[in-house]
């Protein structure tokens, strides 16, 4: 019997390795490529008057997008209000009291499904059950369609997390005598804090980035959310709201040079923050792993 | 208000019950209103009805009620049955120790008496379980409570992600009304207990998981007994731990007897045999023998149990 060549199972081994190595290398370097041309392009527009003033007609100097950084935050913020709670509550549905039923696993396949749904359906679905009814673009419409966005990350993340638990440490839970709900919120989710957490911060990078949903719910605005009083507040976000991504779209799209270097500012701005977040999720994750 | 009623309740328990109450003969045993456990299967799982004799003599020496008394028990995981018409008596303020090959179903027993496992939906099982006369297989039961009147120790060491501290208070909160101070004594009263106190006074905040894991095991034990049970269960409690922490544990396990009802389980002979007053052999799901240990571990009466003691298989 012949022994098959060597040389050739090491060359084979060889070409694979060249081969991976240059696919991780081609994604490293696409990503490189993104923040050297948002640094090169972005950086000059990054000064004070960026993050505190509102923007300009073209051509007329000076002026910012502070109003849009402003409510990507707010509907960034009101977006996790409702989606992390509702997401932790599925997901600890999912992995504790509906475990092994046929409910969880419709209820998980659906997650699934609208995991996948593209974000712009989202944002059409919600235009349709909100923003036509109330008749008019807002950023509460806008916050809900980044929370359905949320709704089925946070719920599935949770629910992976959970189901890393070791069997022992429920049972010796569950063996004190404790209801299901306060060993599941008080113990289970605590033993996987770290996992949820991570979760629902990439789940934030995520919608944080998203301009499809919002084209068709929080539009855009050149104008201030007003933060004089609480009615005021609540008020303005019934408006179109201004936010980073459609003001990217729209500057982006525009023939003005300076509105174009306003919107390469905020992409560069929109790219550190879900980079910051993303890091901050890695490094949680490291922290887990000692 | 709820500490007190639990504290007499104990009090009952413990002090008058097992003294004030005539021998039983178990024929006559009328609170309970079990027959009696006469079906001990000597080969393959066939009770052994028409030698009522062959009736643990255990019962004739005790003075005690049983504590416990299993009846007709058979337990399925889904399809497969792994535990065969087991009956037993538990008697009260005795340790009794579990032994048999892996897979015989020595956990799956004990894992009945608290019904742990009805966290699994697959996991079933029939017959009674009589815990003080009162079925806990019944489906009224209260689980939370049962799982108050029966602790269990676990073969892992099992710390909740919290401090000692609240390892502790964990249970004491979730079934006491307490104060302050109260907490802190009774947290202290199973710390000490558990022989743990003087190794973790100091250093309370700090993470259970921090603990060796012979502490840790003790720390579960001080968390089991903190809610005053009525029984402590042992899966194979010293498994994971070295030969001074077993040691260690089994000294507290002479100790806590005084005021427990113990169910052990452990694949160490030794162990049984040192720690135990009395031992179940278990074989492929069915109770082979049952009897006070030191007869067990010198003249067994039944061939599988000699043979697995002298080291013949399991």
């Amino acid at each position: 019997m012949k022994a098959r060549s060597v040389r050739r199972r090491h060359g084979l081994d060889l070409a694979l390795k060249a081969f991976s190595g240059l696919a991780a290398f081609g994604g490293c370097f696409m990503l490189g490529w993104i923040l050297l041309l948002l640094l090169g392009r972005g950086l000059g527009a990054l000064n004070w008057d960026f993050f505190t003033k509102l923007p300009t007609p073209p051509g007329v100097q000076g002026g910012g997008l502070g109003n849009a950084i402003v409510g990507t935050l707010a509907i960034t913020l009101m977006a996790s209000l409702v989606g992390v709670p509702l997401g932790l509550l599925g997901g600890v549905f999912l992995a504790e009291f509906g475990r092994g039923t046929r409910l969880a696993a419709g209820i998980r396949f659906a997650a699934n499904i609208l995991m996948g749904v593209p974000s712009i359906i989202v944002g059409v679905f919600v235009y349709g059950i909100l923003v036509k009814p109330m008749g008019g673009f807002s950023g509460y419409a806008g916050a809900l369609a980044l929370a359905i966005i949320m709704l089925p990350i946070v719920a599935r993340t949770t629910e992976d997390m959970l189901r890393l638990v070791p069997g022992s440490l429920r049972e010796a839970a569950m063996a004190l005598g404790a209801p299901r709900w306060k060993v599941s919120f008080g113990i289970f989710l605590r033993a996987a804090k770290t996992g949820v957490l991570t979760g629902i911060l990439l789940a934030v990078a995520r919608v944080s980035g998203e301009t499809a949903p919002l084209l068709f719910t929080a539009l855009n605005s050149p104008y201030w959310n007003r933060f004089d009083s609480l009615p005021h507040l609540l008020g303005s976000f019934a408006q179109p709201t201004a936010n980073l991504t459609v003001t990217i779209f729209n500057q982006a799209m525009s023939p003005y040079a300076d509105w174009q270097r306003s919107a390469w500012a905020a992409s560069l701005l929109i790219t550190l923050g879900v980079l910051l977040v993303t890091l901050t999720s890695r490094f949680l994750i490291q922290r887990r792993g000692r | 208000m709820i500490l007190a009623e639990c504290r007499m309740k104990d009090e009952e328990n413990m002090g008058e019950k097992p003294q004030s109450d005539p021998p039983p003969s178990l024929e006559t045993d009328p609170a309970a209103g079990v027959e009696p456990a006469a079906s001990f299967t000597e080969h393959g799982g066939l009770p052994s009805t028409d030698r009522p004799q062959s009736a643990p003599p255990v019962h004739k020496e005790s003075a005690a009620r049983p504590k416990i008394q299993v009846r007709g028990l058979n337990f399925f995981y889904g399809q497969q049955q792994v535990l065969i018409d087991n009956n037993l008596d538990v008697l009260p303020n005795k340790v009794t120790a579990i032994i048999g090959p892996s897979g015989c179903g020595k956990s799956t027993h004990i894992r009945t008496y608290n019904r742990i496992y009805a966290l699994y939906r697959e996991q079933r099982a029939t017959g009674r379980i009589m815990m003080d006369g009162q079925n806990i297989m019944a489906g009224g039961v209260d689980l939370l409570d049962l799982r108050r009147r029966v602790g269990m120790i676990f073969q892992k060491p099992s710390p909740l992600p919290m401090s000692i501290f609240d390892n502790v208070a964990y249970g004491l909160r979730l079934h006491y009304k307490l104060s302050r101070g109260e907490l802190h004594e009774r947290l202290e009263n199973a710390l000490r207990k558990a022989a743990l106190w003087d190794e973790v006074k100091d250093i309370l905040n700090r993470p259970g998981t921090a603990l060796s894991g012979g502490q840790q095991q003790r720390l579960c034990i001080a968390r089991a007994i903190a809610v005053e049970p009525e029984v402590l269960l042992m899966d194979e409690p010293c498994s994971a731990l070295d030969p001074v922490s077993t040691a260690r544990i089994e000294d507290l396990i002479a100790e806590l007897k005084k005021r427990y009802t113990i169910v052990i389980v452990t694949h160490n002979m030794q162990q049984a045999s040192r720690a135990s007053d009395y031992t179940v052999f278990m074989y492929q799901g069915n109770l082979i023998e049952y009897g006070p240990t030191p007869q067990i571990f010198t003249k067994p009466r039944n061939k599988q149990t000699e043979d697995y003691i002298t080291g013949r298989f399991g």
